[in-house]
């Protein structure tokens, strides 16, 4: 009667439960999610550059966000945007704003209601919602013209042209810059028809996924800031001096982090041991 | 006939735009713009072809009992109670929108969790994966799970704390192999959806017509 052969550890590993490698993931996330506030995040270049370009524009000025992404991708870019609103209201700028993900753009409205509660910002002076258009690509293009044959009502249906933050915008002319939100292609969209038609000044918010698509544009000076993923949010939240969901985040996103590196570390070692050991096997056998 | 003309329409609307973003000026600016808006307004009927079809697919799965036609039972509830409640939230609120209508309700409380869940779980395979899956396996798979590394501890705070060298290289990574990959992609992509463009336009690809 044959023995069966006895398991390596490695061999053990490499068939254990993914159940159980989703348990520990579980546990990684959920504790600094729970005990952890993060600490401050030094920002890096891309985000300072993102946070320079809102700096730079003076009260009264019009600064349009883009809600491109939808409840998928908020853990990452809600902190930013809030963050944006805050620096936005807290300077007196005029926001617009707009998105092309239809079932994305509530949230972005959620967060312009609060933080225009916040700031005591009054709807249609200080502030206006777009809504949703469909066809983005001839929006886009579009707005560099006229504004109004595209959005002649706000999101609720009220005339553009009756409320005293809208009534004189026309195009890109009169915006002073766009903030997009991104989780897919539209920010391509947006630096193709905004920016290089239209020479429109553009910083964007990405998810981590997204953020090196836009790195070309970044170095190519078309975009001038770059904010990605929740790390940039942190930066981005470390720079306006207030701590909010990025920076909570963090410590989950760095355990993960971490996590995931042990992962690729264990099972690499599983892989060159047991491969020695099969190469062994077959130059005795 | 049936194809000559639609083959004339696409070759006179692609070249006259093509103009336009040359010539911006009336009359082509105008008309662009024109254009443009009807783009839009098309693109809005194409969302109600989507919503027909779609009903359409998951009444003839549940009428004839195929598998997972449960589910289509779901669906097909989840879209009537959603427009519903839209459409009570316009009438109540004049908004769907509003922050206190049903439709904002249902949208907070059900469809941002499930979708949020969804994408979630992503993160459980990733961490799978990486553990079984991600192997050097020659020296470019080694390239590439040593760029990965360093890029998912240059992204976090300990990274920094171990050595300031993974920022850094992350930084590097990012801005130099990543974005010269990146960029090559890109304006090989262009270069294809132009190529397609001009096919399209000059009649040698009809697959739209069909």
């Amino acid at each position: 009667m044959v023995r069966p052969r006895t398991r390596s550890l490695w061999e053990i590993m490499d068939t254990i439960d993914r159940r159980i490698i989703f348990l520990i993931l579980l546990v990684v996330v959920a504790i600094p999610l729970l005990t952890s506030v993060g600490g401050r995040i030094p920002p890096t270049p891309p985000v300072q550059s993102a946070f320079a370009a809102v700096e730079s524009l003076e009260p009264g000025d019009y600064l349009m966000l883009s809600i491109d992404f939808d409840a998928t991708s908020a853990p990452e870019l809600m902190p930013m945007l809030r963050a944006v609103l805050r620096q936005a209201f807290g300077k007196h700028l005029r926001v617009i704003m707009l998105g092309h993900i239809a079932i994305g753009l509530p949230l972005g409205h959620m967060a312009l209601e609060q933080a225009a509660q916040e700031f005591g910002a009054e709807y249609g002076v200080d502030y206006v919602d777009l809504g949703y258009r469909p066809g983005y690509i001839a929006v886009m293009i579009g707005m560099g013209r006229e504004i109004e044959d595209f959005y002649a009502t706000d999101y609720r249906g009220a005339p553009i042209r009756d409320m005293p933050i809208t009534k004189d915008l026309h195009s890109y002319d009169d915006i002073d810059l766009l903030f997009g939100f991104e989780h897919g292609a539209v920010l391509d969209y947006w630096v193709r028809y905004a920016q290089a038609r239209y020479h429109q000044r553009m910083v964007f918010g990405t998810t981590a996924v997204m953020a090196p698509d836009a790195y070309p544009y970044l170095q190519a000076g078309q975009i001038e800031g770059l904010v990605g993923g929740l790390k940039g949010a942190a930066e981005y939240e470390t720079l306006t001096g207030q701590a909010g969901l990025g920076t909570r985040g963090m410590p989950a996103q760095q355990w993960a982090h971490i996590l995931v590196i042990g992962f690729i570390a264990l099972g690499n070692l599983g892989f060159f041991f047991r491969r020695r050991a099969e190469r062994r096997r077959g130059v005795s056998a | 006939m049936r194809r000559t003309v639609p083959l004339v329409i696409t070759f006179l609307t692609g070249a006259f735009l093509v103009v336009s973003f040359f010539i911006p000026h009336d009359p082509f600016g105008q008309l662009e713009q024109r254009l443009l808006v009807w783009f839009a307004i098309v693109s809005g009927f194409t969302m109600l072809l989507g919503i027909d079809s779609l009903v359409r697919s998951h009444i003839r799965k549940v009428t004839r009992r195929r598998d997972g036609w449960g589910h289509s039972v779901a669906l097909i509830a989840g879209l009537a109670v959603t427009v519903a409640l839209g459409i009570a939230g316009f009438v109540k609120y004049d908004s769907p929108f509003h922050i206190q209508s049903p439709f904002m309700f249902i949208y907070t409380y059900s469809i941002v969790p499930l979708q949020g869940t969804m994408f979630a779980l992503l993160a459980f395979f990733i961490a799978s994966a990486s553990y079984r899956a991600f192997r050097a396996r020659n020296s470019v798979a080694t390239m590439l799970l040593v760029a990965a590394v360093i890029v998912m501890l240059g992204r976090v705070p300990i990274g920094a704390a171990i050595s300031r060298f993974f920022p850094a290289a992350q930084e590097w990574i990012m801005n130099y192999p990543q974005l010269a990959a990146k960029r090559g992609i890109q304006i090989g992509a262009a270069l294809g959806a132009m190529s397609m463009s001009l096919r399209i336009m000059l009649g040698i690809e009809r697959s739209y017509l069909s």
